[in-house]
């Protein structure tokens, strides 16, 4: 079983000064790093020996809006041969995000990438494919953005602040 | 003529790409075709019979599950987790509450640990039945579904015991169970664990040896372990290509360690490995479900959920008469209740592949965002690639056997 301080170490030893911020609740090592580095980073991750990130989880984003970096770009990756996972994250600045795409790692990123793109406007540069992929084409907002009310919001029905609407 | 048959059966296109005779035709298969079973398009070019391209659309039946759940507070959104995988509710609805405990670390007793191995279990088991089941009707062979069909209802019949309902079950609460299995329901799973074997064993007879059967599915859709990686695979259809990543062993959960199950793998990644992976892990489904049923044997009798009166909403009676329950009730229902801000990423092991749900908390009453990582969703997106140069009737079946669910495909 691999330890986080030794992925630690490894990352650190590759990329001196690039991973920024390290944090470690609930024993999933995560780390954040700069877009420009961060297909560099996923492909050491993925193809070195000792660490085999074979499996690329998850890709989402998170929308800060009152953080300066308002997006935030995150991979959840698994090494299946030492069972060990982690995230890693990317701060981006609004409001037209861009970031290098993953698909050149895994192309499992694809359709991940897509629903990123289609639900926060990241623009993932270099992606075969970016479109919507569930919400309609012609939609013109990012719908999982802050900004954007879950409902109407000249609906006088509906305000009742208390259940949580 | 004869080289127009070597290259039509050996997965050739017929035409050169500025060949006049090149004359495809694009068909739309679904968002309504039966073919489908769930409500998703493929778009697909073909020569003949054989698929020279596609394009899948999907986000038909999307119900902004994301954003609602960052409008609910934690007990409200058990329901929206039913309707991802709708075959196998219960598992999505342990996999939130599981969520939720690790983030305000609760620990969970381990008879209730038990109870939720044997409900997640049982699920598991449905919704293998209702793949294998529908990949015979796909493959031409009805009989199967209708004998196998029976047992699903029967476990249906333990879930409404359970919770009240069948489907979409909403079962359990944070902390534990709203109530614990009655007599009925222990008695039902025990008269599972008797009558499904031999029915499985008449459904594994049907098809596993069958000629017809054989000749339709194996070899189709092969899909090396490298590829299945490659596209973030993960559950049954990954294991059917060799590759023995199962959740339950890998993170284990529920105190899935203590249990003594296989992890059946299949070696060419084809249709009938998956359906036999599938099959497989029935037998240790159930192998499980026994295990757990002599596991509760032993823990103390009537412990049905965690003592953690912050998030586990107290019995009604004492709501009406006990000053304190009320309180608890009150604060519980109106999310009033303090929680850590942190980061959570749990997975489990869905009947599809692995099920993960990315939770941020800010310590407010509703999360600050929920992804689900969900494996529909993650598996389906290698479809169209993998379509080209099979026959229409091959790209059928290899969809029938990834289980793709609309719910959990669209959220």
């Amino acid at each position: 079983m691999m330890e986080n301080s030794f992925l630690l170490d490894k990352l650190q030893g590759n990329f001196p000064a690039k991973i920024n911020e390290i944090q470690d609740a609930h024993n999933l090592l995560t780390i954040v790093v700069d877009a420009e580095d961060v297909v560099d980073v996923l492909r050491f991750l993925k193809s070195n020996n000792e660490l085999q990130f074979i499996h690329l989880t998850d890709i989402t984003a998170v929308h800060y809006p009152h953080l300066e970096k308002e997006f935030a770009v995150v991979y959840h990756i698994h090494s299946l041969v030492h069972n060990i996972r982690i995230r890693v994250k990317v701060f981006l600045h609004g409001p037209n995000p861009e970031i290098p795409t993953a698909t050149v790692v895994w192309k499992g990123a694809n359709w991940m990438e897509r629903e990123t793109f289609d639900f926060f406007g990241v623009n993932f540069i270099g992606h075969p494919d970016l479109r919507r992929i569930l919400n309609v084409d012609d939609m013109e907002v990012f719908p999982m953005r802050k900004e954007y009310p879950l409902e109407d919001p000249n609906r006088v029905d509906k305000k009742d602040l208390y259940f949580g609407r | 003529m004869s080289e127009f048959i070597s290259k039509i059966t050996s997965n050739q296109p017929v035409f050169e790409d500025n060949d006049p005779q090149d004359e495809l035709i694009t068909l739309n298969i679904g968002p309504t075709h039966p073919a489908t079973h769930g409500v998703f398009q493929n778009v697909v070019q073909i020569d003949g019979e054989r698929i020279v391209s596609g394009v899948s659309t999907i986000g038909y039946i999307h119900r902004a599950f994301e954003k609602i759940a960052e409008h609910r507070p934690f007990y409200q959104i058990t329901p929206l987790t039913d309707r991802l995988n709708y075959c196998s509710s219960p598992i999505n609805n342990m996999g939130w509450h599981m969520t939720v405990e690790k983030l305000l670390k609760i620990e969970i007793p381990k008879r209730v640990q038990y109870m939720r191995v044997i409900v997640m279990e049982l699920a598991r088991i449905a919704d293998h039945i209702i793949c294998n089941g529908i990949l015979g009707v796909d493959t031409g062979a009805f009989s199967g579904f209708l004998y196998v069909m029976q047992e699903r209802e029967f476990i249906y019949e333990i879930f409404e015991e359970i919770c009240g309902a069948r489907l979409t079950t909403n079962i359990g609460r944070i902390g534990g169970f709203e109530r614990d299995f009655n007599a009925i329901a222990f008695e039902k799973i025990r008269e599972f664990l008797k009558r499904y074997p031999p029915v499985l064993k008449e459904f594994e007879e049907l098809f596993t040896r069958n000629r017809i059967f054989i000749e339709r599915t194996s070899g189709v859709a092969a899909v090396t372990a490298e590829d299945a990686l490659d596209y973030s695979w993960s559950g049954p259809i990954l294991r059917a290509t060799g590759v023995d990543y199962d959740v339950r062993v890998q993170n284990p959960y529920c105190s899935y360690e203590e249990f003594d199950f296989d992890v059946p793998v299949g070696t060419t990644g084809d249709v009938y490995d998956r359906f036999m992976v599938r099959n497989a892990e029935m037998w240790q489904s159930l192998r499980i479900i026994e295990q757990a049923l002599d596991k509760i044997e032993k823990e103390p009798k009537g412990v049905f959920h965690a003592e953690v009166p912050d998030f586990y909403l107290p019995p009604k009676e004492q709501v009406y008469t006990n000053m304190e329950a009320l309180i608890y009730h009150f604060k519980i229902v109106m999310g009033e209740v303090d929680t850590p801000k942190a980061e959570v990423y749990h997975a489990v092991e869905g009947a599809n592949g692995e099920l993960g749900f990315y939770l941020i908390h800010d310590g407010g009453r509703s999360p600050y965002r929920l992804h689900f990582r969900r494996p529909s969703f993650v598996n389906y997106q290698m479809f169209a690639p993998m379509s080209a140069g099979m026959l229409i009737s091959d790209a059928i079946i290899n969809m029938s056997s990834l289980n793709v669910i609309a719910g959990e495909l669209d959220a």
